[in-house]
């Protein structure tokens, strides 16, 4: 059974009359991901300050690696977390690998790691220029590379993929990957819900310093009440009960745990059928707008509508839809 | 490594960088050999101590200037790191907060002391080479070594106002505000009290105490009215018989301005949220 690395109960923060946080609860197993998202000013940043001990909850209790990020006994269990904060910031006058050399130096390691670390992220080339000469990317991969010393156990990562091109983006996943299955769990930030799909486990969703879901992205999907839709595009002909959105091109909503019955009802000549899930920035809105039923295309057609068999003799063709009174 | 040492070489190495050392060195060396030739040029007529003589320009140099490169070295420290973003990654790493105050103390009193060293013993080289008088030595030793200590004072004053600053610009105005008070304020403000009075309830003694709740006024008693030979030149001698006193009193007030300050702001940043 996987430990639990980080625990927050019933936290809260205020600035004086301000709430940054409040009633958050939040676990993360070994080697599980979490994503956190939301908008900016939502309170993501305080929760990993938080954690961190950098700030003190006004409510509730915080344990990381078993320890209160404020108290003394942090100060060693530090030396298992990576912390990548938002916006990296490091000493201009300082070269890639003098500033490398320092963090690992404090996490006890040799200043060696650190360079193999700086080749991890594409940086052995730029490692005796001044940081001050680097772009916003190049930043954030130093950034990233100092939150991998010391092997850690915990990764807090605030907006990580902020500046990085797509090509770095991947491997940044892939290293993530590689993180977990050696046992390190993964706290990761980010305003844009679409770039984590299948790079976290769970997904929470933090508005206004309250947290509105925590699930998997199925399991979002399913809260947020978004249904997917079915496309057909067909040469001729009409689709009773589905709605036209082209000239031969016709949709309707279904119900995800539907779609395969109803795919496999679909007769071979039908035409092309395609499966529109909605997009995570789409889940992400809808959850942030609040429980509604059925925001798809009316009430679900595959609860109504069942294609009994391919189109007969004498019949338009195309997909035949019966529709079940229920 | 130790982190404490780890950051005092980074401060250090950074301050290389940033041309702070040599800017400071220079500073420090162009004005004391000005002050020396200029200060001292009379001596010869007097028979006086060259060096002796340039004790007494270069501490109330001293007086204005230490205090003031201590509180630039210093306010930026936390409250510069804070806003610049570097502050909360290095407290993500497994470092306390005191390691983090004690590091930066001793990586700026560090720069500090070289370029004071450098700078004035270049001087006090070059006048007792000139001038063919050594006699003066100790006394412009102590000026060196207090010099060090009212820097470091200003250093650790210097945390107290970096931490309790919102931001980087009230830090600096703070900063300014602080050095007023201590190098102008404060004897104007009890030279007000004493002539008000009038010599009914202020006694000698009085003053005296009065003076050590400002390290600039201990580094004037130590350097102007503290050693025989210095106090002559320096218009102290009835003074120093006011003083109650001696160096090593007074060294030991100047480091207790070390250390108090130093342990408020390091009290004063374990409380603090980033």
């Amino acid at each position: 059974m996987s430990l639990a690395t980080i625990e927050l109960a019933g936290v809260a923060k205020r600035f004086g009359a301000q709430v940054a946080v409040q009633g958050i609860d939040l676990s993360l197993q070994e080697g599980g991901c979490v994503g956190l998202v939301g908008h900016n000013g939502a309170g993501k940043s305080t929760l990993i300050k938080l954690m961190l001990g950098l700030l003190r909850p006004s409510a509730g209790t915080v344990r990381v690696l078993g320890e209160d990020p404020t108290g003394g006994a942090s100060v060693r269990a530090r030396r298992e977390i990576g912390y990548l904060p938002d916006n990296v910031a490091f000493h201009p006058s300082m070269t890639g690998a003098e500033t490398i050399g320092f963090y690992a130096r404090l996490k006890r390691e040799a200043p060696a790691r650190g360079r193999a670390l700086l080749q991890q992220v594409g940086l052995d080339e730029a490692a005796r220029r001044r940081v001050g000469t680097y772009s916003k990317g190049m930043r954030q991969r130093l950034g990233f590379a100092q939150a991998l010393l010391g092997h850690p156990r915990a990764l807090l990562l605030d907006e990580p993929t902020t500046g990085l091109d797509p090509e770095f983006r991947l491997r940044f996943f892939g290293i993530l990957a590689d993180m977990r299955r050696a046992g390190t769990s993964v706290l990761l930030s980010s305003h844009a819900l679409a770039e984590l799909e299948g790079a976290v486990d769970r997904i929470v969703v933090i508005d206004h310093g309250r947290k509105l879901a925590d699930g998997d992205i199925a399991t979002l999907r399913a809260e947020a009440g978004l249904v997917p839709r079915l496309r057909a595009s067909l040469a001729n002909g009409q689709l009773p009960g589905w709605q036209q959105v082209a000239p031969g091109v016709f949709e309707t909503s279904c119900p995800e745990p539907d779609i395969l019955a109803f795919l496999k009802a679909l007769p071979d000549k039908a035409g092309s059928v395609e499966i529109l899930r909605p997009a995570l920035d789409e889940v992400y809105a809808a959850i942030l707008q609040g429980p509604q039923q059925n925001r798809g295309l009316g009430p679900s057609c595959a609860a109504r509508f069942r294609v009994t068999a391919p189109a007969g003799p004498g019949e338009s063709p195309g997909l035949r839809c019966r529709e079940l009174h229920l | 490594m130790n982190p404490i040492l780890l950051i005092a070489n980074k401060e250090i190495q950074e301050s290389i960088r940033n041309r702070w050392v040599v800017a400071l060195t220079c500073l420090l060396a162009i004005f004391a050999l000005t002050l020396a030739f200029l200060g001292a040029a009379p001596t010869g007529l007097v028979k006086a101590s060259a060096l002796a003589v340039t004790v007494v320009s270069l501490s109330s140099l001293s007086i204005f200037l230490l205090p003031l490169i201590g509180l630039l070295l210093a306010y930026d420290a936390v409250v510069g790191e804070a806003e610049r973003g570097t502050l909360a990654l290095l407290l993500a790493y497994p470092v306390a907060r005191w390691q983090v105050i004690l590091g930066k103390f001793a990586g700026h009193v560090s720069i500090l002391a070289f370029a004071t060293v450098v700078g004035y013993g270049t001087a006090g080289l070059v006048v007792s080479i000139v001038s063919h008088s050594d006699a003066a030595w100790p006394s412009f030793a102590l000026m060196i070594g207090s010099s060090v200590l009212l820097g470091a004072a200003f250093v650790a004053i210097g945390y107290v106002i970096s931490v309790l600053a919102g931001d980087r610009g009230a830090g600096g105005g703070l900063a300014i505000g602080v050095w007023l008070l201590f190098v102008l304020i404060f004897d104007m403000m009890l030279l007000g009290v004493l002539v008000a009075d009038q010599g009914r309830m202020i006694t000698a003694g009085m003053v005296n105490w009065a003076l050590l709740l400002n390290p600039a006024d201990a580094y004037r008693l130590l350097n102007l009215a503290g050693t025989s030979d210095v106090r002559m030149f320096s218009g102290m001698s009835g003074l120093a018989q006011q003083v109650h006193f001696g160096v090593t009193s007074l060294l030991f007030v100047m480091a207790l301005w070390v250390v108090v300050p130093l342990s408020t702001a390091v009290a004063l940043f374990a409380r603090r949220e980033i």
